[in-house]
């Protein structure tokens, strides 16, 4: 189990700011990995704000997202729902240990299964 | 020397119970020039100016200090009392002690403190107060209205029926706007043009209006009651005065392949045209771009078959030179761009329109005859799916569309889909909303009809993106009540496009002097009290050119608008603000900083002779302000690198006084 990461922390890591979601629910809309996730572009907005975390990083949804950008393209409140995801994704890597891959460990990590943008998330684990 | 009074008020408790008033009509009795002080209860009250009124007699006052609620609040009753016992209104000066003083400090020492001081700087610039005399100048009775849509023309009439004489400028061939490409009108869905069109006719026909068509404004100059206007009237190479409008040029025109800017350009119109049936003015008027004849000499068909000799195919532009006594703005608004916004894909299917284009579909007098026809291939579409917000309430952040709710596209949106349902009851109808925003009479209850009793599908949601695909165009959409993301197959999709004030606002508001907001909508005098004049006197608002309104507000506020015209128009002559900038020739170098500064255009440049010491005599450029211009801003005096420029009633002399009387 994720402990949750406090709200703050992941508005600063993202740079977000969900008060100004209007709640029209475009970047849900424009999303192509919809189907697939459990929670969706505008639920990652409003239960940051909230401060319901834990679920989201216990859930399979911040690493279906294709990180294409799609929602932050579109959304009319300029909130960049993919940012806050990628937060997410970004604070449950943390988690799980205190190194970040090198990039010459990777080639054996590779298999179908892992999604891509876990291998990029841990490469920024602690870039800031 | 001064002899002053000064006279401390109670305002009930609202100033008493945190300000000493004893005290500080104590303390002021020993400043210069003071000769009586005292307080009262409700200075502003019959009394407390009658007060006023025997002080002045018995102590022979010069100059009046009132220590009071804020001068936007009384000054104007002082100023009165002041005339009535028989001194300049300019002699009496108000020291805040309300506003600035009891409501904003809670403890009685300080607010009585700061009193006092507030009072010194008062009595300090009364010492150096002169009377003053406003200037007088004659006012026009004309009044010119700038775009004739149902704001303009609204505005027309009323003024006109005041017996007034009024010019309409519209840069289209007709007057009209966007109401007359309307179908039917929310909330009681009575046909735009039945309603507008009587209302073009009594414009045309009524003997104290003229209308400019095709013509645009070209320079405006002076001031309030004295507009010297420049009027552009296009060559349309038709002469208006000999036209019957009976379109047999129209017919015989063979350059027929011109998009119609009347339906959108969902179809075709020739090289010479008349709008539509009902346009007023109703005559022809020849498009130089399409114009055969005009471009290369070939053709003159037109001229040929008009009976009435009307063709003129070397008209030239015209200017027309005209003083106004009020200029009433009413250029209106038009839908955005959606060049913004492709993910609907406006521009890859024709089956993506807007609404007004849906308006022009539905309407008898359109390109289908009024058929829902979609535009791609002429078919019956079945599934329609309407957007609403398209470009409205954007962050600035976003760099799209605009920050405010257009406000009007949840009602007509709410009309086109119940008008849909009703004559077209196998029509599966979709609307995705972020809101329904129906503040308005009647109005609530119209959406709910639409839902209720037409079964419109109104789907808390917005569509993500529209992929045309074969004869479909993909429409995915999120439903945020049942947590879904819907897949819909649909014949059409309308946008409902913010709406943004007409392109040509900025130009005509730097000629007007007239302010605008960042979205380019002109500006009151005050949001609430003011709503129908802008801050440059003389220059009135009506209709969308203000802010986004649907029709009924609009013609409210044009009548508004006409009112404070009337108002204007019916005085011989105007009272100047006596405290305006000056500048001292003997000063002046002319060097051009202060015109570049005023915000109203009031000052202008002379070459002065002046005779030298020497008996010479010597040619100077200087700077002379036209007190009926200046607003007293101050901009000016405080930009001027000389010192030339002063402003009378708060000269630099007067406002150092107050300073050094604060800093004792
Ligand atoms: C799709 C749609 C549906 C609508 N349906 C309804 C409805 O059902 N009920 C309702 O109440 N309201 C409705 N409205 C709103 C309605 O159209 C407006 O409230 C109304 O048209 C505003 O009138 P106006 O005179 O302010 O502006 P406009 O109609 O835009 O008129 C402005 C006029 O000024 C002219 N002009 C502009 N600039 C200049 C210039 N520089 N010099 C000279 N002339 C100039 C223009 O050519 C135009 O003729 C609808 C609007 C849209 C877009
Ligand atoms: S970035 Fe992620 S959440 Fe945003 S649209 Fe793409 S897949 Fe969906
Ligand atoms: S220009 Fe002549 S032919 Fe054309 S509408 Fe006018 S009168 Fe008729
Ligand atoms: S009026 Fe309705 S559709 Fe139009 S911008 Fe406002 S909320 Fe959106
Ligand atoms: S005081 Fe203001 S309005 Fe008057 S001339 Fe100076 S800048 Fe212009």
């Amino acid at each position: 189990m994720n402990k949750a990461y406090p709200t703050e922390e992941l508005l600063r890591i993202s740079g977000v700011n969900p008060n100004k979601c209007m709640k029209c629910g475009k970047c849900s809309a424009t999303c192509p990995a919809y189907d697939e996730m459990e929670y969706h572009p505008h639920q990652f907005v409003s239960m940051v704000n909230s401060g319901d975390i834990e679920p989201l990083m216990n859930s399979e949804s911040i690493f279906k997202c294709l990180s294409c950008f799609a929602c932050v393209d579109r959304c009319p409140r300029g909130v960049e729902p993919a940012k806050l995801i990628e937060a997410v994704r970004i604070a449950v890597v943390r988690k799980q240990g205190n190194n970040h891959l090198l990039a010459d460990d990777v080639p054996n990590m590779l298999d179908d299964e892992i999604p891509q943008q876990a291998i990029v998330s841990a490469f920024r684990k602690y870039s800031k | 020397m001064q002899r002053i009074g000064v006279f401390v008020c109670w305002c009930g408790s609202n100033i008493a119970s945190t300000v000493d008033v004893e005290r500080v009509s104590e303390a002021l009795k020993n400043e210069q020039g003071v000769v009586f002080s005292t307080n009262y209860q409700y200075m502003c009250s019959q009394a407390g100016q009658d007060l006023i009124k025997s002080a002045v007699k018995e102590h022979r006052l010069t100059g009046i200090v009132v220590c009071s609620c804020s001068p936007r609040m009384h000054e104007a009753t002082f100023r009165k009392a002041a005339r009535s016992a028989g001194i300049n209104p300019y002699m009496v000066e108000i020291a805040n002690i309300r506003e600035q003083c009891s409501w904003v400090h809670k403890d009685i020492i300080t607010g009585t403190e700061k009193a006092i001081i507030l009072g010194k700087a008062a009595i300090a610039k009364v010492n150096l107060n002169a009377p003053l005399i406003p200037g007088e100048s004659p006012v026009t009775k004309r009044a010119l209205v700038i775009g004739g849509g149902i704001a303009g023309i609204q505005t027309a009439l009323d003024i006109a029926e005041a017996g007034f004489l009024v010019d309409i400028v519209e840069k289209k061939p007709t007057i009209g706007g966007k109401m007359a490409q309307l179908d039917k009108t929310f909330p009681t869905l009575d046909c735009s043009a039945c309603i507008l069109t009587p209302k073009m006719v009594d414009v045309a026909q009524h003997e104290k209006i003229r209308i400019f068509s095709y013509s645009e404004v070209s320079s405006v100059k002076g001031f309030v009651g004295n507009f010297d206007v420049t009027i552009k009237k296009k060559a349309r190479f038709v002469n208006e005065n000999i036209c019957t409008g009976c379109g047999a040029c129209v017919e015989k025109c063979p350059q027929k392949k011109i998009p119609n800017e009347f339906n959108l350009g969902m179809d075709n119109r020739s090289a010479i045209y008349i709008p539509f049936a009902q346009a007023v003015p109703k005559v022809a008027t020849i498009d130089p771009n399409a114009c055969n004849m005009l471009k290369n000499g070939k053709c003159g068909l037109c001229a040929r078959v008009c009976t009435a000799g009307a063709i003129d195919y070397t008209q030239k532009d015209e200017y027309i030179e005209e003083k106004y006594g009020a200029i009433v703005v009413a250029t209106g608004f038009n839908p955005i761009s959606m060049e913004k916004f492709d993910e609907y894909a406006y521009s890859q299917s024709r089956d993506v329109i807007t609404s007004l284009e849906f308006e022009r579909l539905t309407n008898a007098a359109g390109p289908t005859g009024g058929k829902l026809l979609r535009p791609s291939d002429n078919k019956h579409p079945h599934t329609i799916v309407f957007v609403q917000c398209v470009g409205s309430r954007c962050s600035v952040d976003s760099e799209k569309g605009k920050e405010y709710c257009s406000k009007i596209c949840c009602m007509y949106t709410a009309k086109h889909a119940m008008l849909v349902r009703d004559k077209y009851p196998d029509t599966e109808v979709y609307v995705f909303y972020i809101d329904v925003r129906t503040p308005g009479k009647a109005f609530d209850e119209f959406y709910r009809r639409a839902v209720e009793e037409y079964g419109v599908h109104y789907i808390k949601g917005m569509v993500g993106k529209v992929v045309p695909e074969g004869e479909k165009l993909k429409v995915q959409a999120s439903d945020l009540i049942e947590n879904k993301q819907l897949h819909i197959d649909a014949d059409l999709v309308v946008l409902a496009a913010a709406i943004e004030p007409d392109k040509s606002a900025r130009g005509l508001a730097t000629m007007l002097t007239a302010s605008m907001d960042t979205n380019d909508f002109f500006t009151e005098a005050h949001p609430k009290l003011r709503p129908v004049e802008s801050p440059t006197a003389g220059v009135f608002l009506s209709g969308t050119c203000q802010g986004p309104k649907d029709i009924p507000e609009t013609v409210s506020q044009a009548g508004a608008a006409a009112s404070k015209v009337i108002a204007l128009l019916n005085k011989d002559k105007l009272l100047g603000n006596p405290c305006v900038a000056h500048s001292n020739e003997e000063i002046c170098n002319g060097c051009s900083q202060c015109e570049r500064v005023c915000p109203y255009g009031a000052i202008s440049y002379i070459n002065k002779e002046f005779k030298m010491p020497d008996r010479s005599i010597k040619t100077r450029r200087i700077a002379v302000v036209n007190p009926a211009i200046c607003q007293g801003c101050g901009a000016c005096t405080v930009t001027c690198p000389s010192g030339a420029m002063d402003l009378k009633g708060f000269t630099s002399k007067q406002i150092m006084a107050e300073v050094d009387a604060i800093c004792r």
